[in-house]
């Protein structure tokens, strides 16, 4: 860490921590400590202490060791965000420095539904912006997982800064059906790792045409969007044409349903040194034809090391008719200073007053604030109603009456 | 088989207690009353019967210390029924008199009855009593007997009080389990009335409010007839309720309360003052602001008063009630009622008691024991009713025919 000191601030890596939440969260992550990324710290943290003990990185933490004895959540979400909340102090510890904190969970269980919410709001707390990666279950693990994982993904969207989300469904799709399920699961891993790292490559790595927070954050804020994220790659002297081609028909963009639907797209293109105008040209007039009347950003890197290859990375949002508010937001935010190649502690005042707004927007599934009157001993008794009221409930308590 | 003895008994099973009141048919063709019987009701909710074997128990209990008291055997008794399910309503009926001389004749007045009686109810309910109020002829009201007279149409109005089959079968099927016989059903309502009111009052109208344990009954008489009655599933057990539920307190303390210190209206020095409850068997005792206390209570027994007065409004009748207003039942026991009542109906109102009955003076000043001795009443009118048409076998069908073939 002395070397960021060393270094000139408008120099120094932008400091990414990525916890990984909860089963599926520490899987994607541990795929991800394959290839070390400049500048990363990864964490996993799961309510299950055995599936944790399991995994080859560190930091590892067992989150609510009192609230579930480190045997999982059970899928119960509200276990989940007990146990996250219980570790608060430790999550705040993983989070602390970082300027931005990639949030990966697999939603619809209990851990990585009830505590991944709670760990971006940790991060949130202690100033850095949020990303949550949010993995959606298989249409086979059935509604009510279903439900559970739509309900923390408007938790998790309520807290991050922007969220993606991946559903297993259209993963399930990268791979043939024949391939056998560890391969498989393998594979879909990877692909969220290809994620995380591409998100990463695209605020890091210095462009010719730079992608910010802010622009990603525009793509992937509003809270009733849907944003999906698709990588291609393609070389040889077609390659432009060829990497289009396969963004329009990918599995994760519905075959190219979602860039038609799409409201909002983020396109960054990195290839090698060979990278010429007419292959830009030509990948974003395919694009621009397909989603017709999109807001599209474009990004464009230089990387030695990819030889003649070309990696596209789309990110589409869909719905949600608050997202050009959002974008609209985002620019302002941008305009304030919230770019995250700024050191994030200089202007702490002027970050503050956005992040606090959308604390308050926190979501939350509570009980309606109704009072469950007793009819005392004529709760069992028929019910006396006259005129649509319940005779059985004392009548001050019908009228409202004050006793002081 | 049939007992003719001048001996007749109601029994009233009400939410708070069960009792019996035993009549005697005096030479003189009056009506004394000679034994009382009670016992405390542990199991009947707002005026139905919720735990039968318990009700069984209690009846016993009140029947055997009428008993005692009167020295007689109780054989049958006239049965008080009450319970929200029960309605009154008023219905004409109209026939034609088809004679070449126009003359109404007795078959005119059969006919004209029964098609008021001819009431479309649903199939469960049972009409406990269709009581014929005057006659029309040719649109000429107020006509007590038409037999005789001349004309072209005959209408009649009927009250009709009615009630689900089953549930007013519930309390039949106890009294019968203890070898007593039911002479007739009679709602509670009208039982009080018969006690209360003299035929002067019904006469000028008047307003009989019957305010029990579990249910409030209500009954207009105005020209000497039924005009209106009607059931309020409410009564001292919702004061009690309202009380334990306000004041946190237990039930029991909060019955005990509003005994001693309850009242249907407060005044501003209740608000100084406080009361407090003993502690006992573990539960503390607590200090209780008076105001707290009767306003609960003033606020419940003042909507009660509101429902009826809106009923009666409803049915317009509220300006024919110039003897005023009774209170009877538990309910009137408690200080300031008659004020409240005064004020909401703009009516006299007097805390009712039994008349033109001889007998037991504790029972007869009493206000709770108005069902129960209007029942004997109740009886002692059926059975001159009998004696007048001389055929025992008849009024036999007529009370239990209906009873069993509910029709």
């Amino acid at each position: 860490m002395d070397f960021i000191h060393q270094t000139p601030t408008s120099e120094r890596f932008t400091k990414i921590s990525v916890l990984g939440v909860g089963g599926a969260g520490c899987n994607a992550v541990t795929h991800l400590a394959r290839e070390p990324l400049a500048g990363v710290t990864l964490a996993v943290l799961n309510t299950d202490a055995a599936a944790l003990a399991r995994l080859s990185i560190e930091p590892r933490i067992v989150l609510g060791k009192q609230a579930t004895r480190g045997l999982s959540a059970g899928g119960d979400p509200e276990r989940g965000r007990a146990a996250a909340e219980e570790d608060a102090s430790s999550i705040q510890a993983l989070c602390d420095g970082a300027d931005i904190v990639f949030v990966v969970a697999g939603l619809g269980g209990g851990t990585g539904t009830g505590a991944a919410p709670v760990a971006a709001r940790i991060a949130r707390e202690s100033r850095a912006l949020v990303f949550g990666i949010a993995l959606m279950p298989f249409e086979f693990e059935g509604a009510r997982r279903q439900r559970q994982a739509a309900l923390g993904l408007q938790e998790l969207k309520a807290v991050a800064d922007g969220v993606i989300w991946l559903p297993n469904q259209k993963l399930l799709k990268l791979v043939d059906d024949k391939t056998p399920i560890v391969e498989a699961l393998d594979h879909m891993n990877s692909y969220v790792a290809r994620t995380i790292v591409a998100i990463w490559g695209l605020l890091t790595r210095p462009g010719i045409v730079q992608v910010d927070f802010a622009a990603l954050r525009a793509v992937t804020q509003g809270r009733h969007a849907e944003s999906s994220i698709a990588i291609a790659e393609a070389s040889g002297d077609d390659r432009a044409r060829e990497a289009a081609e396969k963004l329009v028909a990918h599995p994760m963009l519905e075959g190219g349903a979602l860039l038609t639907e799409a409201n909002q797209v983020l396109v960054s293109i990195l290839a090698g040194p060979a990278f010429s105008m007419g292959e830009v040209h030509h990948l974003m007039e395919r694009i621009n034809r397909v989603c017709d009347g999109a807001h599209i950003t474009v990004g464009a890197a230089v990387d030695a090391r990819l030889g003649d290859q070309l990696t596209v990375t789309l990110i589409a949002s869909r719905g949600g008719a608050d997202s050009s508010a959002a974008a609209l937001l985002a620019a302002d935010a941008a305009s304030e200073g919230l770019n995250p190649f700024r050191p994030a502690k200089t202007k702490p005042d002027q970050a503050e007053t956005p992040r606090l707004r959308k604390q308050t927007a926190r979501l939350r599934q509570t009980q309606l604030p109704l009072d469950i009157i007793s009819r005392g001993r004529f709760e069992k008794s028929e019910p006396t109603i006259h005129h649509g009221q319940d005779l059985d409930v004392p009548t001050y308590i019908r009228r409202g009456v004050a006793l002081n | 088989m049939f007992d003719n003895s001048p001996v007749i008994v109601g029994l009233e099973i009400g939410t708070s207690k069960v009792c019996a009141v035993v009549g005697e048919q005096n030479a003189s063709s009056g009506l004394n009353i000679i034994g009382l019987g009670q016992s405390r009701s542990r199991g009947v909710r707002k005026g139905e019967i919720a735990d039968a074997s318990v009700v069984a128990e209690d009846i016993r209990n009140a029947i055997v210390e009428a008993e005692q008291m009167a020295d007689v055997e109780i054989r049958s008794v006239f049965l008080g029924v009450t319970g929200g399910h029960i309605r009154g309503f008023t219905n004409r009926g109209v026939h034609p008199v088809v004679s070449a001389d126009r003359e109404i004749c007795e078959e005119d007045v059969e006919d004209v009855v029964k098609n008021a009686k001819a009431v479309n109810l649903p199939a469960e309910n049972y009409v406990l009593h269709a009581i014929r109020q005057n006659f029309l002829v040719d649109g000429q009201d107020g006509i007590i007997d038409p037999v005789g007279m001349l004309g072209a149409r005959v209408e009649v109005d009927v009250h009709v009080i009615h009630g689900k089959f089953n549930r007013l079968q519930n309390p039949v099927r106890v009294v019968k389990g203890l070898q007593v016989e039911v002479d007739a059903i009679v709602f509670n309502g009208l039982a009080s009335s018969l006690a209360l009111l003299s035929p002067e009052q019904k006469e000028m109208g008047a307003l009989v409010i019957d305010m029990g344990g579990g249910t409030t009954e209500y009954v207009v008489y105005s020209g000497g007839n039924v005009k209106h009655t009607g059931v309020l599933a409410v009564g001292g057990d919702h004061i009690s309720n309202d009380l334990a539920y306000g004041l946190k307190i237990p039930l029991s303390k909060a019955e005990d309360l509003k005994i001693k210190h309850g009242a249907a209206c407060f005044e501003d020095t209740d608000k100084t003052k406080s009361v407090s409850t003993e502690s006992q068997l573990g539960a503390p005792g607590k200090t209780i602001n008076l105001e707290h206390l009767r306003k609960i209570m003033s606020l419940r027994i003042e909507e009660i008063f509101e429902l009826i007065e809106q009923e009666l409004v409803g049915a317009g009748l509220l300006d024919y009630l110039r003897a005023g207003v009774f209170i009877c039942g538990g309910g009137a026991r408690i200080p300031g009622i008659q004020n409240v009542a005064e004020r909401y109906f703009q009516l006299p109102t007097s805390i009712g008691k039994a008349n033109s009955i001889s007998g037991l003076k504790s029972a007869l000043d009493q206000p709770e024991f108005a069902t129960a001795i209007g029942l004997v009443k109740f009886g002692s009118m059926q059975q001159k009713k009998r004696t007048r048409q001389g055929f025992i076998t008849q009024a036999f069908k007529e009370t239990f025919g209906g009873l069993l073939r509910r029709s």
